[in-house]
């Protein structure tokens, strides 16, 4: 028992004088929330950007830091559906539980694209809602930013003038920056390129590039050799500029793809931390566009 | 008709979900998923005769898979919030003897607060880390020796349980459970009360971004009156104190916390059982009782490693200790055996998605004392319906 209360000692932590505890599922959601929470939000990651967010494990730390939680953020559209129900009835915690003011999913404030007709498992790991990506149009970064900011508004209502005004100046910014991505991602329009998931729908569909193929022969599906050897094929008759993977994907079958198609092979952070330059959700589509820029060449 | 009913709207039901989720009345649809199972399978002695040498017999489905093709248990899982309050889950089994069973059937409060969970009914109990892994999920197609020896496979009794959550970074979390004492080694009696209790602490955390960990302890008792077992038409019955302590750990490593291209497991439990009381021995013609006090012992512990994605190989060694069983009265059946059982199994298997799993697997098991048997098995488990969450 002294055993106990020593480790619990030890396990106690300094806690920065933080309004509100949040619980961002992912490094973007993450990210948002220190943009608009400022010193008033204490942000806890419970994912890196070199892990698959489709397969994350319902590890015992996220769970007792879902015990503290005033806010969980995250993708929702079922991106999470493998383990944070488990994490949420596990914590102990009424207030981050679903349909809470506490549990805050970024799909409700977005728009959603690639839903599909019907769904059938036969048809890979796909999602009735729709694609769950939509982080990488940053149009829906801000659209998320205004219910995100609401919500801490009215969570933390002491301090809601705090979250609204610092919403303003991210919206001010935000809106300046995307612009300019526009204006410098002009050579990516319609630019073919063949992706490992369809995780960069959304950015594909922003700046208007074209997806001419998979990897994954399903979604959610490792990549085949017959699969791979199609793909081959077809990019001899309509070649694309490049092969490109997020951080998180395995390099073999795009490296293999890239190296037998002549194409350059784009890695693309796909969130934030993904590379060195994707510091912040700046960096992040700096860097993607950067990377891509240098293969539309 | 009841169970002919009773399938037709679980099936009915496993086909449902794939529409649901997209708004309207069915949004309100409870989550539904089918788990269906079976092997082909072969062995050098019969399964029928299965026994652990050493050890009373839990009464339990512990024996080996059936020699030839046989079908699994189907599981069907319906779960969903029942309000803000509280969630509802149930589990039933369908038997390949077309019997249902609930596996587990509770409700949890979502409300409670201050890292308190309250769940009712028939679950899965907290002690131990395997047991409430449910079967499909389990990395080897059978239960470890241990498990089958002092839990008669797993532990499901009917009752309450309370988990406490600590606020902290470290996991740690505490539960106590009560219960009607329906599993091995408790039995049900007319009693107000409990016939059975556990305690078990749990604490976790993650080494750097690749490794996490869960170690925990776990005691269980139980006071069984005449719970008896019938060997050569001899009847031995205990009735007394059980107690057991179970100390588990688990290791989880992927590069970077991402286990899609490679991972490994290490999973190890120790058991310790005592059992103090009397023992009851009735052959119809001299029957005898008098004390009884036992202290056995076993563990297993396995490793499996996915070595690319779809593919994981693993290896398991189990081994039960005899310990020490004094009595004056004559023991029967496989208790009166002097022997410490162990077994050796190595399994690969192969996953087309999250939701189809073949398994092959090989064991040699010792668990009867003049016979060593060689088990070969192939299995297939496939999931339908609701994309269920899996527990570390
Ligand atoms: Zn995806």
């Amino acid at each position: 028992m002294r055993f106990l209360i020593v480790l619990l000692l030890a396990a106690a932590p300094l806690r920065a004088l933080a309004a509100l505890d949040i619980f961002a599922c992912t490094p973007e959601w993450g990210a948002l929330a220190r943009e608009l929470g400022g010193e008033r939000a204490s942000v806890y990651t419970a994912t890196n950007a070199l892990q698959d967010p489709h397969h994350v494990e319902a590890r015992p730390s996220l769970i007792a830091r879902a015990r503290r939680a005033d806010l969980v953020v995250c993708t929702g559209a079922e991106l999470e559906v493998g383990w944070l129900p488990l994490v949420l009835t596990q914590s102990g915690n009424p207030k981050i539980q679903l349909g809470q003011r506490g549990y805050f999913e970024a799909a409700s404030a977005a728009k959603l694209i690639e839903v599909p007709q019907r769904v059938d498992r036969a048809m890979g790991d796909v999602h009735a809602s729709g694609n769950p990506h939509l982080h990488l149009d940053p149009r829906n970064i801000a659209r998320v930013a205004k219910a995100l900011a609401q919500r801490m508004s009215v969570l933390d209502a002491k301090d809601a003038s705090y979250y609204l005004e610092r919403e303003v100046e991210f919206q001010k910014r935000w809106q300046a920056v995307t612009l300019r991505w526009e204006r410098e991602a002009e050579p990516l329009a319609g630019m073919p390129i063949v992706v490992y998931h369809k995780d960069l729908s959304y950015f594909i569909a922003w700046l208007g590039l074209r997806e001419v193929g998979t990897l994954e022969p399903k979604p959610g599906l490792p990549p085949s050799a017959a699969h791979l050897a199609e793909l081959l094929a077809g990019l001899k008759q309509s070649p694309a500029k490049a092969v490109v993977r997020s951080a998180y994907s395995d390099p073999r079958a795009a490296d293999w793809l890239a190296h037998e198609a002549r194409l350059p092979a784009v890695v693309v952070p796909f969130t934030v931390g993904g590379t060195e330059g994707a510091k912040d959700l700046y960096g992040l589509f700096e860097d993607t566009i950067v990377r891509l820029k240098a293969a539309a060449r | 008709m009841q169970r002919k009913l009773w399938c037709a709207a679980a099936l009915a039901a496993a086909v449902a979900p794939a529409q649901a989720q997209v708004g309207g009345a069915k949004a309100f649809n409870p989550d539904i998923s089918l788990i269906l199972q079976g092997t082909a399978a072969s062995s050098s002695q019969d399964p029928e005769n299965y026994r652990i040498d050493g050890f009373a017999p839990s009464g339990g489905e512990v024996g080996p898979a059936e020699r030839g093709f046989s079908l699994g248990e189907s599981e069907l899982t319906i779960s969903a919030s029942i309000d803000p309050y509280f969630r509802g889950y149930m589990t039933a089994a369908l038997t390949p003897e077309n019997e249902v069973e609930v596996e587990e059937a509770y409700f949890q409060t979502l409300a409670l607060g201050r890292g308190f969970t309250l769940k009712g009914g028939r679950f899965l109990s907290g002690i131990g880390y395997q047991n409430e892994i449910h079967q499909h999920a389990w990395d080897f197609q059978d239960a470890p020796l241990p498990y089958k020896a002092f839990l008669g496979g797993r532990y499901n009794d009917d009752g309450v349980q309370l988990r406490w959550l600590a606020p902290t970074d470290l996991f740690v979390e505490l539960g106590a459970e009560a219960g009607r004492g329906r599993p091995f080694p408790a039995t049900e009696e007319s009693r107000n009360g409990a016939n059975a209790a556990s305690l078990f602490a749990h604490l976790g955390g993650d080494v750097g971004a690749s490794t996490a960990w869960r170690a925990g302890l776990s005691y269980l008792r139980a006071t069984p009156e005449e719970r008896s077992f019938e060997d050569g038409g001899v009847t031995q019955s205990f009735t007394g104190t059980s107690e057991l302590w179970i100390a588990d750990f688990i290791l989880k490593w992927a590069p970077n916390g991402n286990p899609t291209q490679t991972n490994f497991k290490l999973q190890g439990e120790v058991f310790r059982s005592k059992e103090n009381g009397e023992l009851g021995y009735d052959d119809g013609v001299a029957p005898a009782t008098g004390d009884y006090a036992s202290r056995q012992s076993g563990w297993y512990l396995q490793a499996v490693y996915q070595f690319m994605p779809r593919w994981r190989a693993g290896l398991r060694l189990d081994r039960l200790d005899r310990g020490t069983v004094d009595t004056a009265v004559p023991l029967a059946g496989p208790l009166a055996v002097e022997h410490d059982p162990s077994r050796v199994t190595a399994m690969i298997d192969w996953s087309g998605s999250e939701f189809s799993r073949l398994r092959l697997q090989y064991a040699e098991d010792k668990s009867r004392a003049d016979a060593t048997d060689r088990q070969v098995l192939v299995q297939y488990i496939f999931s339908l319906g609701a994309h269920g969450a899996h527990k570390f």
